[in-house]
């Protein structure tokens, strides 16, 4: 009859920390075990990159190219010849009427254009400087980048040609316009937005269908009945998922620096500082959605429905803000993505320092304090 | 000294008022194997989930180990063992990961409280580097049996541990919950099976939220009211439908080999024997038994809806 | 009489698993045939094959004397499955349950209108027909899921431990209807944990480790095996059972 002589031992609230790791480590099992997800968690972020770096930036041949020529001069006639015999162009005609061009542009039939204006042998020779235009479809970011700098480079190599020993004397201003989407989100708009996107959905959805898969396993019930914390689980499970995000914010940037070569201009510091905030903000969300979610299918629906698409719209890598409606631009507001976005793009691209991004700074953190307290406010230590 | 103490304790659920729990008293004693027993719906995992402060009470109080359900759930959670009627465990965490786990969580360790799952872990100790979700139906019982014990606790709670486990497992596993109870370890459990109320010290027979009856199963047995007569011939579907129509009968059920039935009060075998075997039916066996559980259940269902 | 259900040999393998070696064994038209087993003995997957769910790795079966190889979508059609698990859309109400089910066995609208109304009658369920099925207590949904099974007159329905956790009473009214089904002449295929419904069966087959260990009526299996119940012969041929896990 041992179990009556049970030493009454006192039941000492127990070292908290000591058990937090212990959940922690079976969080990592959980995480580690399930190796089909593990490998969607790291190879989305792969997948992403490559889609919105390489697929999307079709390789450039025979682009059709329309040419309004005013000058019709021996260096325009040269330069024209040299764009025919580029792999990358095709002359889709040469003419003087600038309406033929834009109803080319119209119906798709050309990717881009030059206009050279009067007199333009004659401005480069005499006065050593010369303008032309070139323009190029926007609609396609990276397309269009890549033609105007094919074409100018064109120019350039015709000036270089033609100066021999005057070198810098003669002068090309060509001055590049984009239609329709005159801001060109190319890649390396992509890119901060994949990043937006990817460590949002780790955070958000398998933090909620993680939490979720305890109640609906009954394990959840199991766990409240025992001294541990609540919200102890809670924390724990953001843990790993904090880990995972991190791994995959470090594959996305050397995949970004070394693959498509975009450069790291700022603070790499700051960088993570300020992606664990917005990762933490992911993790709170994924907490408020497990409360309210009754099965993981419901919680990866609301992820997806509640986060991903508002992140796709509203984070402004895919649609420019300015040209939607006010209301949605107000909406965009409230989307944690745009902040990060603007963040993310002007440390790495513009290399800028806090100063700069302290209001995004601020509201993203407003954001996750306000988040990380209305859900644990919600979170229940009963089960109703 | 009560382990448990239920005061007119109710659950109401929903804009829809749906009464689960219907004022209930019962005291369980300390060191007993207490059997809550009734078919599913009849708010035996509400009690359950009330007792161990998962859910509150909608009026009427409870107290476990003399602490209070709603004012003292954290000293509650620390004391006592819960198995909650779905399967509990981590189904990708090994057998051994599943215990150690728990013990932790308790802040204990498997060695220190080995002696007590000891009988139970042998059982699973071939398996134990086996996934948690690769055992079968009797063992996944076992080891949460293990993982609600790890931390000695005060009153074990076990919600429908049998549900949809084989007769065999069944047995096992009652032989075990028998031994934990020599230990002295207060036994809470529920079931839907009417034949292991008999393994339970005092069982509570429960139905849509009401108390049938709350005693030992022999008393529970011996307040049955009635004669019970159990029949048995050659064709039993074909009994079956003659009892019923017989004006000797007042009620007749089917009860595994036999049926079970009540004569009229100016029934007489004699007569219902003749009747049957003018209806064809041979080797006709009529004899008077003592009822068991599921025949008071019945019987007090019956009365309820009276 | 031709059986309605011919299983020769019957065996699948998952990788070096044998879930069910070599059964045979056969059904008679509006037989009560019990299908016993501990957890993990291979009923289920047995069931499986039989339904034309699952194609066995060797031997042979037929059902309603359609191939279980070649013709499981003619053998879909002649029978009827519940299990306890899922067996009507808890969101819709009985009688959308009912009609959906008719439809999915392809009976015509007006034979779906005038059985409605007959079963629901029969159940005296009139009252609840525009109720959703999940709002209904456990035991008239199983009484209902069971009526839906047999609602295109199947020849063999299937039964998945449909009585887990219903009520006594119910739990007869349930056997009561298994009852009327077989009289029709319906061939009742039923797993179960109660080991008293065992009794009720016209004759019972015990698997143990994928094999069929036992198979007879009750009364036989009773005096064979020395016991004085159903769960007696069940318990000395499973506690045999070596396998421990699923």
């Amino acid at each position: 009859m041992y179990f009556l002589n049970w030493p009454e031992k006192q039941r000492e609230v127990p070292t908290e920390m000591k058990q937090f790791l212990i959940f922690v480590r079976k969080e990592f099992k959980h995480v580690f075990r399930d190796k089909k997800t593990l490998l969607m968690l790291f190879g989305l972020p792969v997948v992403q990159i490559v889609l919105f770096g390489f697929a999307l930036t079709n390789e450039i041949k025979n682009s059709k190219v329309l040419i309004v020529d005013y000058s019709k001069d021996q260096a325009t006639c040269s330069i024209i010849a040299k764009i025919e015999a580029s792999t990358y162009f095709e002359i889709y005609s040469v003419t003087q009427d600038p309406l033929e061009m834009e109803k080319a542009f119209k119906k798709g039939k050309i990717k881009s254009g030059i206009i050279f204006p009067l007199n333009f042998s004659y401005d480069l020779h005499h006065s050593g400087k010369a303008q032309l235009s070139i323009i190029a479809d926007g609609s396609d970011p990276n397309t269009a980048t890549s033609l105007t700098n094919y074409l100018n480079s064109i120019v350039q190599d015709y000036i270089h040609q033609v100066s021999g020993s005057r070198t810098g004397l003669l002068f090309v201003k060509a001055e590049t316009r984009m239609i329709y989407n005159p801001e060109l989100k190319g890649a390396y708009n992509y890119v901060p937005g994949v990043m937006a996107l990817v460590l949002l959905l780790v955070s958000v959805m398998m933090t909620s269908i993680s939490i979720v898969r305890e109640k609906e396993m009954g394990t959840m019930e199991v766990l409240l009945v025992s001294p541990f914390k609540p919200l102890l689980v809670i924390l724990s499970k953001a843990i790993p998922y904090l880990l995972v995000s991190m791994v995959n914010l470090a594959i996305i940037l050397l995949l970004s620096v070394f693959a498509l070569g975009l450069p790291f201009a700022g603070s790499i510091g700051l960088f993570v500082l300020v992606s664990v905030l917005y990762i933490i903000t992911g993790l709170s969300l994924g907490l408020l959605i497990s409360s309210a979610a009754a099965s993981q299918q419901a919680a990866m629906l609301m992820s997806v429905m509640g986060m991903l698409l508002p992140t796709m719209l509203f984070a402004g890598f895919m649609f420019p803000i300015e040209n939607m409606p006010m209301p949605l631009q107000l909406f965009s507001n409230v989307v944690p993505a745009k902040w990060y976005y603007i963040i993310v793009k002007s440390i790495m691209i513009k290399g800028l320092g806090l100063s700069a991004i302290f209001k995004e700074v601020l509201i993203l953190t407003g954001m996750t304090v306000f988040l990380l307290a209305v859900s644990l406010k919600k979170f229940k230590t009963r089960l109703e | 000294m009560h382990a448990v103490i239920i005061d007119t304790l109710s659950k109401v659920y929903g804009k829809d008022k749906i009464v689960a729990v219907d004022r209930v008293s019962l005291e369980v004693k300390k060191g007993e194997l207490f059997g809550l027993i009734g078919p599913d719906g009849a708010g035996k995992t509400s009690i359950f989930r009330i007792l161990t402060t998962l859910l509150l009470p909608s009026s009427g109080s409870a107290r476990v180990d003399g602490y209070d359900v709603v004012k003292d759930y954290k000293s509650i959670r620390s004391r006592v063992g819960y198995m909650p009627g779905r399967f509990s465990l981590y189904q990708d965490l090994s057998v051994e990961e599943n215990l150690t786990f728990f013990a932790n969580l308790f802040n204990t360790s498997l060695k220190e409280n080995y002696k007590l799952i000891e009988a139970i872990y042998v059982q699973l100790e071939p398996f134990k580097n086996r996934k948690a979700g690769k055992l079968s139906g009797g063992m996944k019982q076992k080891l949460a049996l293990c993982c609600a014990l790890i931390h000695q606790p005060s009153v074990l709670f076990l919600d429908e541990p049998t549900t949809g486990v084989d007769a065999v497992s069944r047995k096992e596993f009652w032989d075990m919950l028998k031994r934990l109870k020599e230990e002295g370890i207060t036994i809470m459990v529920s079931t839907p099976y009417m034949d292991e109320a008999k393994r339970c010290d005092r069982i509570a027979l429960i139905q849509s939220g009401k108390l049938l009856s709350v005693d030992t199963p022999a008393q529970v047995t011996a307040a049955y009211s009635k004669k019970l007569f159990s029949a048995k011939a050659d064709n039993m579907i074909r009994l079956l439908y003659a009892l019923r129509a017989s004006a000797h009968v007042s009620s007749c059920y089917a009860f595994g080999e036999t049926h079970h039935f009540h004569f009229q009060e100016q029934g007489s075998s004699i007569d219902l024997l003749n009747e049957l075997k003018q209806a064809g039916l041979e080797q006709i066996e009529i004899e008077n038994i003592t009822p068991g559980i599921e025949d008071c259940f019945i019987d007090l269902m019956l009365e309820k809806t009276k | 009489m031709e059986a309605v259900i011919k299983a020769e040999k019957l065996s699948k393998r998952f990788g070096d698993f044998i879930a069910t070696n070599a059964v045979s064994f056969e059904v008679y038209p509006g037989e009560i045939f019990g299908f016993l087993g501990a957890n993990g003995a291979g009923k289920t997957t047995a069931m499986r094959m039989l339904c034309g769910l699952s194609r066995p790795s060797s031997g042979s079966a037929s059902i309603a004397g359609f191939d279980v190889y070649t013709q499981t979508e003619q053998i879909k059609k002649h029978i009827g499955y519940m299990s306890q698990k899922f067996s009507l859309y808890e969101d819709l109400t009985v009688v959308e349950n009912i009609r959906l089910f008719g439809g999915i066995y392809g009976l015509s609208k007006e034979d779906v209108r005038v059985k409605t109304q007959g079963l629901l009658e029969h159940l005296k369920m009139e009252d609840q027909k525009n109720k959703l099925v999940g709002a209904l207590p456990l035991g008239w949904k199983q009484k209902l899921a069971f009526s839906v099974a047999v609602f295109h007159k199947p020849r063999i329905v299937f039964l998945d431990e449909p009585t887990g956790g219903v009520d006594p009473i119910t739990r007869r009214q349930f056997w009561d209807l298994i009852y009327e089904a077989s009289q029709q002449g319906i061939t009742v295929f039923v797993t179960t944990h109660y080991m008293d419904e065992a009794e009720y069966c016209n004759r019972v087959s015990i698997m143990v480790d994928g094999v069929i260990e036992a198979l007879d009526t009750p009364a036989k299996l009773k005096s064979q095996y020395d016991a004085v119940s159903m769960e007696d012969v069940f318990f000395k041929l499973a506690r045999k059972a070596k396998r421990g896990a699923d």
